[in-house]
C-alpha cells in the first residue's frame, strides 16, 4: 500500500489587537449589552504590543523556534516569562504585525471591498516590501488608496465595518450587497480575515519547505467560517481562492468543515486522495478566526492578566506522493468518534486512540506523542476551562492502564512521555491536532520518534444540528524507505500468484 | 438512595471532560429529573 506523506508544515499568527476590541465576539456582544461595562473601559490596557507578543514563549512554538519539550521545561504560568532571542521570523513560519495583516486583506481582496486611505496605503506597501519574501506583484495590488473622508463615509453610511490600526481608523471593510446578510461588511471582514491568514500560511509552506507551488494539485480548506450568498450561505470555496493567491495555478480545491475537527479530517481526506493517486500533491490550509479574539478576555482582565487570545491562526500543510523519506499517514490506522459511540470519556478515546491502535496491533505505548487538542493552558487555566491537553492525556493514560498497556504507577510518566504541553492559540481548529505535525515530521525524520497520533475533536452541537460532538484522529509514522516496492506490487500479492500457478502446475501433473 | 434521587438537575458538560449526555446516562438509575442538559466547548 502507498501511504501518503507529510512533505512540509507552514505555521503563522498575526498580532491583532485592534480587531481584540472590534471584532471578538467576546467584545463585540458586550458593547450591545453592556456598553458602559467596566471590562470594556479597562480592556485596552491589557493589549500586548508586537514584541510581547513576539517573546510570548507558546508563540515561538508554534512558528517553530522553540520545541513543545524545550516549552514544557518552564514552569507555568509562562505569561510573564520571554523568550530569549524570540524573533518574528521561525522555522515553520512568521508572526505578522496588525498593519501588514490589513494590507494583506487588500492584497487578497478580488472584489474591491476592503478600502485603505491614502497615507496607510503608503505606509503598509512600504512595510511589506521589506518583508522577507512576500512578492512584488502581490504588493502591488495595494493600490493608491481613498480619502479618509470617503472611507468615513462609507462607514457612516453604508455599513462598512472599520479598519483600525493603534486606534485610528485606516480603512474599511464594504458590505458586498444591500439586503444580503450573508455578504454583509461583518461577514466579508471575517472571510477576507480567513483567506488572507490562510494565503499567508499558504506562503509560508511554499516558502519554508522550497516547494513549487505549480505541483499543488489540490487544496482543502477547514477552518470555520462559510461564504456563500443568500441562496447558499456556506457554498464555499476558501481553498481555490486560498490557491489562486499562493499560486497554485494547477489546483482546485474545496472546503471540508468540521468545527475544530476539520483539519484531521482534512488531513485523513488529503492522505487518502494521494493514495489513492487522484491528486500527486495536496495542501491542507486553514485560516483564523477574528470572532475568536479575546474570547476569555473577561477573565484575563479579571485576573489583571493581558489579553492573550491576540492573535490569529494559520497552518499549511503538504500531503504528496510517498518519497520514501517524509513520514507516512497510515490511511488504516485511522480512529472516528461514530454516531453510535457514546458520549462518556471511555467511549470516546477508545474511538479515537485505542481503536485505531487494535487494527495495527499496537499499544497505547507504541504511540510516541500524542497531538491532542492543543491549548495553551495559560489562556484556558485562568478562565476555568483548565488544561485541555492534559485532560486528554490523563484520559489516554486511564485507558492505557485498563488495558494493561502501562501499570497506575506510570499513568504521570506516561502524560509526560507521550504527551506535550499546549502551545496554541484559542481559535478553535487551530489547536486541534494539527500544531504539532510540523514538529512531529521533523522527530520522525530526526529518529527521536517513530509514531505520532494526530486527534481532532469538533463541538458539532455548537451549530444546533445535532447534540453530538465529533473526533477523528490519524497515525504519523517513520517511512519505512520501500516505496517501489509498495509502487509496484505488493509482496502479498507475488505471493498469491506464485502460489496460483503453482496450484496450476501441481494441477496439471495430477490430470497427466 | 441517591443523593439526587428527587431532585431537579441541570447538567452542564464539557466536551474535554465529561460531556452532558455521558451525566444524563449516570442519572438514569436515580429518580432524578433532569431539568437542563448541555455539553459546552470553553475553547
Amino acid at each position: 500500500m502507498t501511504y501518503a506523506v507529510v512533505k512540509g508544515a507552514g505555521y503563522i499568527l498575526v498580532h491583532t489587537p485592534d480587531m481584540v476590541l472590534h471584532n471578538g465576539t467576546t467584545q463585540t456582544t458586550e458593547r450591545i449589552i453592556n456598553p458602559d461595562s467596566d471590562y470594556l473601559k479597562e480592556l485596552p490596557n491589557h493589549l500586548r504590543s508586537f514584541d510581547e507578543v513576539v517573546e510570548y514563549l507558546p508563540n515561538q512554538v508554534y512558528i517553530g523556534n522553540m520545541t513543545p519539550e524545550e516549552l514544557g521545561k518552564y514552569e507555568q504560568p509562562w505569561v510573564d516569562k520571554k523568550a530569549e532571542g524570540a524573533s518574528k521570523v521561525g522555522k515553520f513560519g512568521e508572526i505578522m504585525p496588525q498593519d501588514e495583516f490589513i494590507g494583506l486583506m487588500k492584497i487578497v481582496d478580488t472584489f474591491d471591498l476592503v478600502k485603505l486611505s491614502k497615507e496607510f496605503s503608503v505606509e503598509v506597501t512600504k512595510k511589506l516590501e521589506d518583508h522577507h519574501f512576500i512578492s512584488k506583484d502581490l504588493i502591488s495590488r495595494i493600490k493608491e488608496g481613498e480619502e479618509i473622508e470617503e472611507i468615513e463615509k462609507l462607514i457612516k453610511d453604508q455599513g462598512a465595518e472599520p479598519l483600525y490600526n493603534n486606534g485610528e481608523v485606516v480603512g474599511c471593510v464594504k458590505r458586498a450587497h444591500d439586503v444580503d446578510t450573508n455578504l454583509s461588511a461583518h461577514v466579508i471582514f471575517e472571510n477576507l480575515a480567513v483567506k488572507a491568514s490562510g494565503t499567508l500560511a499558504a506562503l509560508n509552506l511554499v516558502e519554508k519547505n522550497n516547494i513549487n507551488p505549480e505541483d499543488v494539485e489540490y487544496v482543502i480548506e477547514c477552518s470555520e467560517e462559510a461564504c456563500g450568498d443568500m441562496n447558499q450561505r456556506g457554498g464555499g470555496n476558501f481553498a481555490k481562492s486560498i490557491a489562486e493567491m499562493a499560486g497554485f495555478v494547477n489546483a482546485t480545491g474545496s472546503d471540508t468543515r468540521g468545527f475544530c475537527a476539520g483539519p484531521t479530517h482534512s488531513v485523513i481526506e488529503a492522505a487518502a486522495l494521494v493514495q489513492a493517486g487522484v491528486y500527486k500533491n495536496v495542501v491542507v490550509v486553514g485560516g483564523g478566526a477574528t470572532a475568536k479574539l479575546g474570547m476569555n478576555g473577561k477573565d484575563h482582565v479579571k485576573k489583571g492578566l493581558p489579553i492573550l487570545e491576540d492573535v490569529l491562526g494559520g497552518f499549511a500543510l503538504l500531503i504528496g506522493e510517498n518519497d520514501g523519506i517524509n513520514p507516512v499517514l497510515r490511511t488504516d490506522l485511522v480512529g472516528r468518534h461514530t454516531v453510535g459511540t457514546g458520549s462518556s470519556p471511555q467511549a470516546v478515546i477508545t474511538s479515537l486512540v485505542t481503536a485505531p491502535l487494535d487494527k495495527g496491533n499496537l499499544k497505547i505505548t507504541d504511540i510516541d506523542k500524542y497531538s491532542v487538542e492543543m491549548q495553551n493552558p495559560d489562556i484556558t487555566k485562568p478562565a476555568g476551562a483548565g488544561d485541555v491537553p492534559k485532560a486528554n492525556y490523563k484520559m489516554i493514560a486511564a485507558l492505557g492502564v485498563k488495558r494493561n498497556d502501562i501499570e497506575k504507577s506510570e499513568l504521570n510518566s506516561f502524560i509526560e512521555k507521550h504527551g506535550m504541553e499546549g502551545w496554541a492559540p484559542t481559535q478553535g481548529h487551530i489547536p486541534s491536532g494539527v500544531p504539532y505535525v510540523g514538529f512531529g515530521r521533523e522527530d520522525i525524520l530526526s529518529g527521536k520518534i517513530n509514531r505520532a497520533m494526530i486527534v481532532g475533536k469538533g463541538s458539532l452541537f455548537l451549530g444546533r444540528m445535532t447534540n453530538l460532538f465529533d473526533g477523528v484522529s490519524i497515525v504519523m509514522e517513520k517511512n519505512s524507505g520501500k516505496v517501489e516496492e509498495e509502487k509496484g506490487v505488493s509482496e502479498e500479492e507475488i505471493r498469491k500468484l506464485v502460489a496460483e500457478a503453482m496450484r496450476d502446475f501441481a494441477s496439471h501433473l495430477l490430470e497427466n | 438512595m441517591s443523593v439526587f434521587d428527587d431532585k431537579k438537575v441541570i447538567i452542564i458538560g464539557d466536551r474535554d471532560g465529561i460531556p452532558g449526555p455521558a451525566m444524563e446516562e449516570c442519572l438514569k438509575s436515580t429518580s432524578a429529573e433532569v431539568v437542563f442538559s448541555s455539553t459546552e466547548c470553553f475553547v
